[in-house]
């Protein structure tokens, strides 16, 4: 049975992780775009650069994510003009949840991962899902792989449980360098999976310094 | 209407049961739009495209299909778009001619407003994409796959630009790009033999090479093709022409040789 609505949303696939450390955030996510079994790029870039401590890395359909962060980009700078100053991770993660019940009835097929630095300097991490409830944690992962990365972030990252009371700050304890080999490593492990993921990955970290990119290989099969 | 079309045009678009072609809309659930979908009636199949030495080469044949049945041969699926660009479309036909009016008046403004600018083929496609994604939105979509090719001087020199986009607002850049079949044959193709700077001929060869692959293997192709390239000289869509093919294969001689059976 085809219904009405059916062709207005396809998913591009491919995955994102963003990692918050104690001063310091990692972003990631792979660099193809597939529609059904075909790729039809292998090199189109997930990562938003919102604002100057704030990167957003989406997976789902395209088409909404790339109007999402142009929508959220042009926000941002309208928030320049009238603040004088940049938006702040978590300033935009409010807006970014705002934007996404705004189209309750007809969502972004976008499933969000934020990361940057909070006001403190900390690294934090919000994550979403496609009609805008949303939550500070220390890790997460969104898309097609995010089923096979998540496990092993809850595994590795001696966060402390959620579940903890009184609650515990969720940064992890690792070092920059660590956490990064730690994205490289769950990012290989889930395209040998995920048939959506793989190609490239592209990994950008946000510390007091500023911003730094870096793309390593993955497999292309 | 379904039984009309059906009977007197042997062979029309199956349009499933339950919906109206023409003038079909019903109130939305909330907000009081008016909700309209389609189906692509005449369309065009597989569009080509690449980067080569001197800018962009782009194919497809020049038919459009109503169905199952081949309604026009002689389909002009290509366009050049201002001085820097041209753009192919496979899919529904009107829709096509619809966003080359769009690109008209586009190109009109740009020109008119005579500040020594021009559009060039990445604001064409980012146009587009939003032209695309918009009508999308209104559940009234230009049942297209939009191939965007051209040359424009940029800071770097001449910046050579391919740009896809399809009917619900997906868009990449890519060195080669394909639309419909082409993506499943040709892009293989592509993907192996497709090199930085080729010469014309050498595109001409890989292009033919694809286009043969799609004239075997889609049924909705046809053995008239047109070739179209862009430079920083300009646009050129060459005249429609024909590959040769080859059916001596010993299987097809008697292909029932094999078959067991009283039929």
């Amino acid at each position: 049975m085809s219904r009405r609505g059916d062709w207005v949303y396809e998913n591009n696939g491919g995955t994102c992780v963003a990692i918050a450390g104690a001063d310091y955030c990692v972003v990631a996510a792979d660099t193809r775009l597939s529609v059904g079994y075909s790729i039809l790029t292998r090199d189109h870039s997930k990562i938003c650069d919102l604002a100057d401590k704030c990167v957003l890395a989406s997976s789902g359909f395209q088409g909404d994510i790339k109007a999402l962060h142009k929508n959220l980009a042009a926000r941002e700078l309208l928030y320049q003009h009238q603040h004088n100053k940049r938006m702040s991770c978590p300033a935009m993660a409010q807006l970014l949840s705002n934007t996404l019940y705004y189209k309750r009835f007809f969502p972004y097929y976008a499933f969000n991962v934020l990361g940057g630095l909070d006001s403190e300097g900390k690294g934090c991490v919000f994550t979403y899902d496609a009609v805008g409830s949303y939550e500070r944690t220390g890790y997460s992962a969104q898309g097609t792989g995010s089923t096979l990365i998540m496990p092993v972030l809850d595994n590795q990252l001696k966060s402390p449980s959620p579940l903890l009371l009184p609650a515990r700050d969720a940064v992890t304890p690792l070092s920059e360098s660590e956490a990064i080999d730690l994205v490289k490593d769950v990012f290989a492990s889930a395209t040998e999976r995920d048939i959506y993921t793989g190609d490239k990955l592209e990994i950008v970290v946000i510390n007091k310094a500023g911003t730094k990119r870096e793309y390593i290989e993955l497999r292309k099969d | 209407m379904d039984g009309f079309s059906k009977s007197i045009g042997g062979g029309g678009p199956n349009v499933p049961a339950g919906s109206h072609p023409a003038g079909g809309s019903q109130a939305a659930a909330g907000g009081g739009a008016t909700q309209r979908t389609q189906y692509p009636y005449v369309t065009g199949t597989s569009v080509i495209a690449l980067k080569y030495k001197d800018g962009v080469i782009m194919a497809c044949d020049t038919g459009a299909s109503y169905g199952s049945t081949l309604r026009y041969k002689s389909v002009e699926r290509i366009k050049a778009v201002g001085k820097h660009s041209i753009i192919g479309a496979s899919g529904e036909y009107s829709d096509f001619q619809e966003i080359l009016r769009y690109l008209d008046e586009l190109t009109l403004s740009d020109h008119m407003w005579d500040d020594g600018n021009s559009l060039g083929p990445k604001e064409i496609h980012s146009y587009l994409t939003r032209v695309m994604y918009n009508r999308r939105n209104k559940f009234d979509p230009l049942w297209n796959s939009l191939v965007i090719g051209g040359v424009k001087k940029g800071p770097k020199g001449d910046e050579k630009y391919l740009g896809m986009v399809n009917m619900i607002g997906t868009h990449f850049e890519e060195n080669h790009v394909a639309t419909g079949f082409g993506n499943h044959l040709a892009i293989p193709i592509l993907r192996a033999e497709w090199h930085e700077d080729m010469t014309f001929e050498e595109a001409v060869k890989l292009v033919e090479k694809c286009l043969l692959v799609l004239l075997y293997r889609d049924r909705s192709s046809i053995n008239k093709f047109q070739i179209a390239k862009i430079t920083t000289e300009g646009s050129t869509i060459y005249p429609p022409y024909s590959l040769k093919t080859y059916w001596g294969f010993t299987h097809f001689e008697n292909p029932a040789q094999g078959a067991v059976g009283s039929w």
